[in-house]
């Protein structure tokens, strides 16, 4: 049965708490916050678009595959180790973009760090959610083993 | 660039995982990519053997950051060779999987699970750090929960959850060791640490803390009385599965017990070699009765893994420069056989449809082959000349009656008995005597429907290994001399650690 409130509130609060966790997920390097508390609040906008509504609707606004989320993920966060090496460091070395200003954000400092944060929390977003579909739709999994 | 050669071993299995991540639609390359992943880790970590039995213990500091500090990775040639033998492991259980594990399973990322299986394992061995050592473990463990329990049979989720449960208390314990170590002394880099410890003022703290630790190791290596989530759980999952768990998991555990007390807890080891004696000596006994009271194959094998780890940790815990090296060799050679009668056990399934021994028979008349194929492992288990197992146990043997541990020395050979006494229960009920006719009824197990080529290859390749090792082991047994005296003499290892230069820009 669906809920009226969850269902409308859940609409409205989507927008807002993706871009909350872009904040906490930019905010992360020097400050309380990072990719993996960005990727949770990420996937609890999906989270309540799937128990507001349904699973197919919170898939149907992901886009994509929660694995191929998580692949991805994982894919940037290795990338953004193998930058360091090329520049003579070994794995994982922070490599830094010069700082430059921005409206709003200030002095901003982009680097491979930032980089490893998006890949964790692309990877628990995709992480999160497959776990959580999977339970949601449990039937389709479950029937082709009895 | 020396550096690369460390990371490389994980980051071939892991960015041969997430490739198979993103590409899950097609089947072949699945197959295709978890194979050619496994061999390249294994040519990586080959490369990485044999780097450092030529420039000693190599150092890498992941981000830059010098120890104790930054993220440390060490191989010295114990690390290397256990890397190797895991990655050679992977490679040939990859093969194997090509005719076992189906559809369904790949479907349900099968192989990139695998890989980040071998990316755990590796990196445990790797690591410099001790609660990166719990990190790699939980990689490992993830990937090994969900393989177990893959399949969502009944009897998989009954084994699963003891082996999750189980392993999730050695992890909390683990922990919570690590925690104490870290309050006390302010840093959990290996090295770091066997330095603090040496001049430490407050022993009561950290025999506490090795306590702890000694108990979760113990309870993933599989030592009495902390083994029994193993024979639990290894029968259960598919073949390829349990046969790369029963080699690679355990030995993970034996391998940090040897790493904390060869490096960590050196000077609190006399408190400690009693116990680890008294383990070692229950923990063969206990594995080896266990087997004989069992009748179905897996899980018969799964109760001399237990018996074996003994023979290990019983190395460890005589400590003489001869103990440690025949508990290297020991480790080598137990990987190799364990997962080969894993994988055999696979092939019996195949062609009888179970691998209880009241049901089947007649393997021998039907499929001599596959007879030779098990008697080579089998007979290395049970220490018979010339094949690995003897000069694994020779060397443990001879080091107990150097050091005048008589009753670890006759228990040892008991138990050496009573292992060939099930091997030969195996031969001969399985390959000797004749199918029975009125045989109990039972549930069709299957195991895969691919090429059996796929399963006799990757056999066949490390039954020659296990001989190749019996008839000329000199090589192999230097080797782990010289990996013992690296054991040995910390020294290396701790300033190769410590003196490393700090490389990296940092913000």
């Amino acid at each position: 049965m669906k809920s009226m409130i969850l269902h409308q509130s859940g609409r409205m609060l989507f927008p807002w708490l993706i871009v909350l966790s872009i904040i906490v997920l930019y905010r992360g390097h020097n400050l309380p916050g990072g990719g993996f508390i960005g990727g949770l609040i990420a996937a609890t906008a999906f989270l309540l678009a799937s128990l507001g509504d349904s699973a197919q609707e919170a898939r149907r606004l992901l886009r994509c595959e929660p694995t191929t989320l998580m692949g991805v993920g994982l894919a940037i966060a290795i990338f953004s180790g193998v930058i360091g090496v090329f520049g003579g460091g070994p794995f994982l070395t922070g490599e830094w973009l010069p700082g430059f200003k921005l409206p709003l954000l200030g002095s901003v400092h982009l680097g491979t760090p930032v980089l490893f944060d998006v890949g964790v929390y692309l990877t628990v977003i995709g992480f999160v959610l497959h776990s959580a579909f999977s339970l949601s739709t449990l039937s389709e999994f479950g029937e082709e083993e009895d | 660039m020396n550096e690369l050669v460390i990371f490389l071993p994980l980051l071939v299995p892991l960015c041969a995982a997430v490739c198979l991540l993103l590409t899950a639609k097609s089947i072949r390359f699945q197959r295709i990519g978890g194979v050619v992943g496994s061999i390249l880790t294994l040519i990586a970590s080959s490369y990485l053997l044999w780097q450092t039995d030529v420039h000693g213990v190599i150092v890498a500091q992941a981000g830059g950051w010098a120890a104790p500090l930054g993220i440390t990775f060490a191989a010295d040639r114990l690390g290397a060779v256990m890397v190797f033998i895991s990655s050679l492991m992977g490679a040939a259980v990859a093969i194997y999987s090509l005719s076992e594990i189906g559809e369904d399973y790949i479907r349900k990322f099968f192989y990139p699970l695998f890989l980040f299986l071998l990316f755990g394992v590796n990196g445990a061995f790797l690591t410099g750090d001790l609660f990166n050592l719990y990190v790699w473990f939980e990689v490992m463990l993830i990937s090994s929960f969900v393989l177990v329990s893959m399949g969502g049979k009944k009897n998989e989720l009954e084994g699963g959850l003891k082996y999750v449960c189980l392993n999730l208390l050695a992890s909390a314990l683990f922990l919570a060791g690590a925690g104490i170590l870290y309050g006390k002394l302010g840093t959990l880099n290996m090295a770091d640490l066997s330095v603090k410890i040496a001049t430490a003022s407050e022993p009561t703290w950290i025999i506490s803390g090795s306590m702890l630790l000694l108990v979760s190791f113990g309870l993933k290596a599989g030592v009495f009385p902390l083994f029994f989530w193993l024979p639990a759980s290894y029968h259960t999952p598919p073949v390829a599965v349990s046969a790369i768990f029963a080699g690679l998991l355990t030995k993970v555990g034996v391998y940090a017990l040897i790493r904390a007390y060869t490096l960590i807890f050196t000077p609190l080891f006399g408190e400690i070699q009693g116990i680890l004696i008294t383990i070692s000596v229950l923990t063969m006994i206990t594995g080896v009765l266990g087997a004989a009271s069992h009748f179905e194959m897996r899980k018969i094998l799964s109760f001399h893994i237990v018996s074996q780890i003994g023979y290990m940790t019983l190395g460890l815990a005589f400590m003489t420069p001869l103990a440690l090296a025949a508990a290297i060799f020991y480790l080598i050679h137990h990987i190799i056989v364990k997962t080969n009668l894993f994988l055999v056990s696979g092939i019996v399934i195949r062609k009888k449809g179970s691998d209880d021994l009241a049901r089947i028979g007649g393997l021998y008349k039907s499929a001599p082959w596959l007879a030779a194929l098990f008697f080579i492992p089998a007979f290395s288990l049970g220490g018979i000349p010339p094949l690995s197992g003897f000069w694994a146990k020779l060397g443990i043997i001879q080091s107990g009656l150097d050091i005048g541990a008589y009753v670890s020395v006759a228990a040892a050979l008991g138990v050496g008995i009573l292992t060939l006494f099930s091997m030969t229960k195996i031969w001969a009920e399985a390959f000797w005597k004749k199918q029975p006719e009125h045989a109990p009824e039972g549930e069709r197990e299957s195991c895969g429907d691919g090429h059996i080529a796929w399963m006799v290859i990757p056999v066949t390749f490390l039954a020659i290994c296990t001989v190749v090792i019996g008839l000329f082991g000199e090589p192999l047994f230097a080797f782990s001399e010289r990996a013992a005296a690296q054991l040995a003499d910390s020294s290396e290892y701790i300033s190769a650690v410590l003196d490393a230069p700090e490389t990296g820009g940092h913000e």
